[in-house]
């Protein structure tokens, strides 16, 4: 398709290969099947290149799940077995992210059990650590931070979190970094730090108007349970910001490849874009685009409005119904081949260099191992 | 809250709720159809509001405006003298309103922000967010103005199924914070017009099978919740084909000579192929849809628009989804 002459192809076999490259990470907008083409590229790494592989998914569809067996979410990596090894010695385990429980993990880390145990039963803890704007994505990372530092493996694919945006999975770090190092968490500490029995005991005039504004909006429970909270959090800022930082500069590095993964569709397409142009500023080392779920027609030589033409003619003459249905649907076909052509050229135009390839839709959906292997071939244009 | 008790279909569009909640899975067009509802619900000399709340500015997109501000605005004229107009809830701007409609605070209120207060108050207590945001879209849903309701309807493009019932249940999330005090009431208070007869929330899908199974799972999470369901809204379907068994090469062969096209293997066995394809999915198609409608709730399905969401593709869907009568 022209969109594909004009970017150069991706080679998702040589990624997928190098030794030299041990993350690869998929992002995207959500419905584009990114969870599936992380699996399908895992798969491959296994069973073509031999590679020993985990996969990291967040959210993944019920029988893809199972046919990877992942039947619990448990947070640690599984060997998934059935899968054609044999030749290539690779293996391929996948886990499921579980954000509570690591986020429980990483508090453990960097506290003792006294300390850890009153962190987990401030509200506040349990309300951040499970609904947290950016939680999801921030333990995600985490949680890849922590299998590389394992070493465990040769490659670690990450599918990314359905994020609101495709920025918050890579603002989370910087984010969680902020708001540790934000002056109203300096401020809600200092009492507590100098040994103060309020934390509202030192007041400014200032301050105590805003002591008493938040006093009363939020009640004085309410303000307890959060000075608690933060000075508990307060032991881990050090960790925590280390943590975040280190898995920043993982993703910066060589050894991670990112893969965009996109749907034809405006929307996708934008989003798309945008993310690329954030991975160029923030110097992570793009990949490519992988555009899942085109329309090709199997039949490209025959155009769109000649065959609707003979389509109406043959209509109007009566009789070839099957064939009438045929060149019906194979015009909307091409016509919606040459739409989503367009759409890719968007990003293709804004982004020139970005290597690409096309996956064509395929008619049911993939839900076992066989389906996996059948993307990975697809995406690989094997 | 008297109001509340009562479903309110006084212009018979069909849409017996005041308040409009429009989830789905991502991907499945559920600005789109919320822009749509807003627009069906406006024709004839309605007035509607359509509101966004995950800063996704999804809306001026859909109709190439500037990013919309905290502000209800002007957005559109409907069909028949109606008018939509738009919102984009921003959690920041709704905290500092509702802290200045109660608290009279003005320059303390900047101050908050520029301490960074507010930023902190909705990234540590989620459920906060929530609060404010629906409590927004509550607000716009009751307002009066003289004798008269401000909006004949509200929709809401509201967050993704999978995050749809944590973002409504806004009393389970505060109330484990705030055990007293106004954003207690506050809660409580979105919490009653939420599960009211006011409000209804619908489910876009599309005929595949992850945004199918999120429906029934978000479906089952909504019931159990207490919300009022909707409708379950297919998005992009095709008409139906006539029922038939799959044409023969040879068949193919001769339609195509009849109608003077090349009749060559290669596009012979191309069209065989698509035509297995399409066949395939159809299928699969006919099961999703048997799935949805053993959920026993009223099914709308539009139609996919080849062309994109345009305005005339918006009108099309809205027409679609509000029957004129």
């Amino acid at each position: 398709m022209p969109s594909e002459d004009a970017a150069p192809p991706l080679d998702v076999d040589q990624i997928l290969a190098d030794p030299g490259v041990r993350i690869v990470v998929c992002c995207g907008a959500g419905g584009v099947g990114k969870t599936t083409t992380a699996a399908a590229l895992a798969l491959r790494a296994a069973e073509r290149h031999g590679r020993r592989t985990v996969v990291l998914t967040i959210d993944p569809a019920r029988r893809l799940a199972q046919s990877l067996g992942l039947i619990e979410l448990d947070n640690t990596p599984r060997q998934v077995k059935g899968i054609d090894v044999e030749a290539s010695g690779g293996e391929l385990h996948a886990m499921m992210l579980d954000m509570k429980r690591t986020f429980d993990d990483v508090v453990l880390q960097h506290t003792d059990p006294a300390k850890a145990a009153e962190i987990f039963a401030n509200p506040f803890y349990q309300a951040m650590s499970s609904t947290f704007a950016g939680t999801q994505e921030y333990m995600a990372m985490e949680k890849l931070g922590q299998l590389h530092a394992r070493g465990e493996w040769d490659l670690i694919v990450v599918d990314t979190p359905p994020s609101r945006s495709a920025l918050d999975f890579l603002d989370a770090p910087a984010r969680l970094s902020r708001f540790l190092d934000g002056r109203m968490l300096r401020l809600l500490l200092a009492p507590a730090r100098s040994g103060g029995r309020s934390m509202f005991s030192f007041v400014t005039a200032s301050f105590g108007m805003f002591s008493k504004v938040v006093q009363k909006v939020i009640g004085a429970q309410l303000l307890t349970d959060l000075s608690g909270f933060v000075a508990a959090l307060d032991s881990m800022f050090g960790g925590f910001r280390q943590r975040a930082e280190q898995t920043y500069r993982i993703l910066q590095a060589r050894e991670t490849a990112f893969l965009l993964v996109a749907a034809p569709e405006p929307d996708a397409v934008r989003e798309a874009a945008y993310f690329a142009g954030r991975l160029r500023s923030e110097r992570m080392p793009l990949a490519g685009l992988v555009l899942n779920r085109v329309h090709e027609p199997a039949a490209p030589q025959l155009g769109a409005a000649d065959s609707l033409a003979a389509a109406e003619r043959l209509a109007a003459e009566g009789g070839h119904e099957g064939t009438v249905e045929v060149l019906r649907a194979h015009a909307a076909l091409a016509q919606q081949a040459v739409r989503e052509q367009r759409v890719a050229a968007r990003f293709t135009e804004a982004f020139p260099t970005v290597p690409a390839v096309s996956v064509t839709a395929q008619p049911a959906d993939v839900h076992d191992v066989d389906g996996l292997r059948t993307i990975g071939e697809a995406i690989s244009r094997r | 809250m008297a109001a509340a008790e009562q479903p309110a279909d006084p212009a018979g569009t069909g849409w017996p709720a005041r308040l409009h909640v429009v989830t789905g899975k991502g991907g499945t067009g559920k600005t789109s159809v919320a822009a749509a509802l807003a627009l069906g619900l406006a024709a004839g000399g309605r007035r509607t509001l359509l509101v966004e709340v995950e800063g996704r500015q999804g809306i001026a997109q859909l109709f190439g405006t500037d990013p919309l501000p905290y502000e209800e605005r002007h957005l559109t004229d409907a069909p028949g003298g109606g008018e939509v107009r738009a919102l984009a809830v921003d959690a920041e701007e709704a905290l500092l309103e509702y802290l200045d409609m109660f608290y009279k605070l003005g320059a303390a209120g900047r101050a908050l922000r520029k301490l960074g207060a507010i930023d902190f108050a909705t990234t540590i207590a989620p459920g906060l967010r929530d609060v404010l945001l629906t409590g927004k879209v509550k607000e716009a849903t009751t307002r009066t103005t003289g004798q008269r309701r401000a909006y004949d309807a509200v929709v809401l493009d509201a967050p993704p199924t999978g995050r749809i019932g944590r973002f409504l249940n806004v009393t389970a999330e505060t109330a484990r914070l705030a055990k007293v005090g106004p954003i207690k009431t506050q809660s409580e208070g979105v919490s009653a017009l939420l599960r009211s007869p006011m409000t209804a929330v619908h489910v876009v899908t599309l005929l595949e099978e992850m945004p199918v199974q999120e429906t029934v799972d978000a479906i089952a999470e909504l019931t159990q919740l207490g919300f009022p369901v909707g409708r379950v809204i297919v998005n992009g379907t095709r008409p139906p084909v006539p029922a038939g068994r799959a044409v023969t090469a040879a068949e193919l062969k001769r339609g195509l000579s009849a109608a003077g096209l090349p009749t060559d293997g290669r596009t012979v066995a191309g069209l065989v192929t698509e035509a297995r394809d399409q066949q395939i999915r159809r299928e699969l198609e006919d099961s999703l849809r048997g799935e949805l409608v053993e959920l026993g709730l009223p099914l709308i399905e539009l139609p996919l628009l080849p062309d994109g969401v345009d305005r005339a593709g918006l009108e099309t869907l809205a027409r679609a989804l509000v029957r004129a009568d």
